[in-house]
């Protein structure tokens, strides 16, 4: 391994299954990938031989699960073929897992007054953002959102960790204008729309943002440049370029994304 | 031949396939690899294609990438040090727009210390899309090869990467080979479209067969010209389908996106299993 805290690749273990409104919830032995994840990391997994893409996967908690010191919990979302494939996996099924992979969300310097937008099962990084947070002396404001409430995630759980949280099903813009308002930084994982509400209100009340963009991964280590992400200003050297979501992401500074070329 | 065949396995990472070098040497030491191959490079740093890039099909993947990569000086400021920091014998597949840019290229990156072999890629899926030079008859491959071959220094070995058309890949590799060619790469992604009807390249375990004829038909009809064979190989027992029937080395390409270390293993089991012929 020439990057000692680089990604791993593992053969892994499905150790248990649940079923919670529209979402599979699969806890993973991926040995060494947890100890390394942290909140806004994500895996990949292979679906089968015949499907060649890898499913990307946020890392929703890690923790210590009959015996294994870090299994993963992902939050899979029936959709394709290879999303159903992982839904139907049963506890003790083989499941090659790549990871921890991507750019992590960044966390303030100082205490600052935070807040959490996650909408659907793109959530699943939030909570392990509060925790971290909150280790920071930094108030968290978390609103929870998805077009219907089966696809809601973590709302019991956040009500017992998080001090302030909204819950919305439908459209959240209204939810992200207001509650902006009394935030220093932003953080956002969902669906393009939302990230991008969030990343508009933030600029409008000049405050930071992050964004944890989900595009097409077909790779998603890096190798196929398949996930362009068009850049405004480059970080390294202030032009435009089009980078990687996978490796450069997949969270951003909203501002520097080209949201028009998306 | 003219200079020594540089790679010390029969295994080598595909164009386009392992990223700037710095990912796919998470995953492996590249200097373990015959060789790793660079995404194809101009003359200028190219964007690449907007929208969707690459769909899956049935054992396969379709991509429309449109060549983005950094240009020649970005190439040799940073990704090209890097590569060589990290062991890994070099080959920089190159493409251009025109014949004059094909050679400008050639020049700089065959002059540049560190690069074993140049790889011409004369077999975009689709070059036209992508902006590059479109190669649709043997003469034209022939040129673009001689043009490159012009100032390349001697020890650097030009290998010319063609389609697995089996209708033409006797006809194109003669003729590279003629123009000054020391080996044949066959094949690149087959010419396909994208859902939306946008030409792209189906590439991956569909297209294995395809490439098999190919390679097996060119290793028969040019018995003194080494060819690399380059299409859907996944396992080892796919590499050695290949060079039983002839191929030189392997290059492994699409399965890289299944499995980050599968280049790695495939070298590792053929080690394993005896020297290669
Ligand atoms: S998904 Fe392959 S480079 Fe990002």
């Amino acid at each position: 391994m020439s990057t000692p805290l680089g990604p791993l690749h593992v053969t892994g273990e499905v150790l248990a299954t649940k079923t919670v409104g529209a979402h599979r919830h699969l806890t993973l032995v991926a040995p060494g990938i947890g100890e390394r994840s942290r909140p806004g990391s994500f895996v990949a997994v292979s679906t089968g031989e015949a499907r060649l893409a890898r499913r990307a996967l946020w890392i929703h908690r890690v923790r210590p699960m009959g015996g294994h010191r870090a299994t993963l919990d992902v939050v899979v979302e029936p959709r394709g073929s290879g999303s159903r494939w992982l839904a139907g996996l049963a506890p003790g099924a083989a499941v090659d897992v790549t990871g921890p992979l991507g750019r992590p969300f960044a966390l303030p310097r100082e205490p600052a007054r935070c807040l959490l937008v996650g909408e659907g099962y793109a959530a699943a990084p939030l909570l392990a953002l509060a925790e971290r947070l909150r280790q920071r002396a930094c108030p968290v404001h978390l609103v929870l959102c998805a077009p219907d409430e089966s696809r809601l995630l973590d709302v019991l759980e956040a009500r017992r960790s998080v001090a302030q949280v909204d819950v919305v099903t439908g459209d959240p813009q209204a939810a992200i204008a207001a509650a902006v308002a009394s935030a220093d930084v932003v953080y956002s994982a969902g669906s393009v729309p939302t990230l991008r509400a969030c990343a508009d209100a933030a600029a409008a009340a000049g405050v930071s943002c992050q964004v944890a963009l989900e595009r097409h991964l077909t790779c998603a280590t890096g190798l196929c440049s398949g996930c362009p992400v068009p850049l405004l200003h480059h970080e390294e050297d202030g032009g435009p370029r089009v980078v990687r979501d996978c490796v450069d992401g997949p969270v951003f500074r909203a501002g520097l994304v080209d949201w028009e070329s998306l | 031949m003219s200079g020594d065949w540089p790679f010390s396995g029969p295994v080598l990472s595909a164009s386009g396939c392992g990223g700037t070098g710095r990912e796919l040497a998470s995953y492996g030491d590249l200097a373990d690899l015959g060789g790793f191959v660079t995404r194809s490079i101009t003359l200028h740093a190219r964007p690449g294609a907007r929208g969707e890039r690459i769909v899956e099909s049935p054992s396969g993947l379709v991509n429309a990438i449109g060549l983005q990569n950094p240009g020649v000086e970005a190439f040799l400021g940073e990704e090209l040090p890097a590569l060589l920091e990290l062991g890994a014998t070099v080959v920089a597949s190159i493409a251009g727009h025109s014949l004059g840019e094909y050679a400008e290229v050639s020049r700089a990156l065959g002059r540049a210390a560190g690069v074993s072999a140049l790889e011409v890629n004369l077999s975009a899926p689709d070059a036209s899309g992508a902006g590059v030079f479109d190669i649709r008859e043997p003469f034209q491959a022939a040129g673009v090869v001689a043009a490159c071959r012009r100032d390349l220094p001697g020890g650097v070995l030009l290998l010319a990467k063609l389609r697995s058309d089996a209708s033409r890949v006797v006809e194109t590799a003669r003729a590279v080979t003629e123009a000054g060619a020391d080996a044949v790469v066959v094949g690149n992604a087959v010419p396909a479209a994208m859902p939306d009807g946008r030409p792209g390249g189906l590439s991956g375990p569909a297209i294995r067969p395809l490439a098999l004829r190919s390679v097996s038909l060119a290793v028969e009809a040019l018995p003194g010209t080494p060819v690399i064979a380059c299409g859907g190989i996944m396992d080892p027992a796919d590499a050695r389908a290949f060079l039983d029937v002839g191929a030189r080395a392997v290059q492994v390409g699409s399965a890289l996106f299944h499995d980050p270390t599968a280049a790695h293993r495939i070298a590792a089991a053929l080690a394993a299993g005896g020297e290669p012929r």
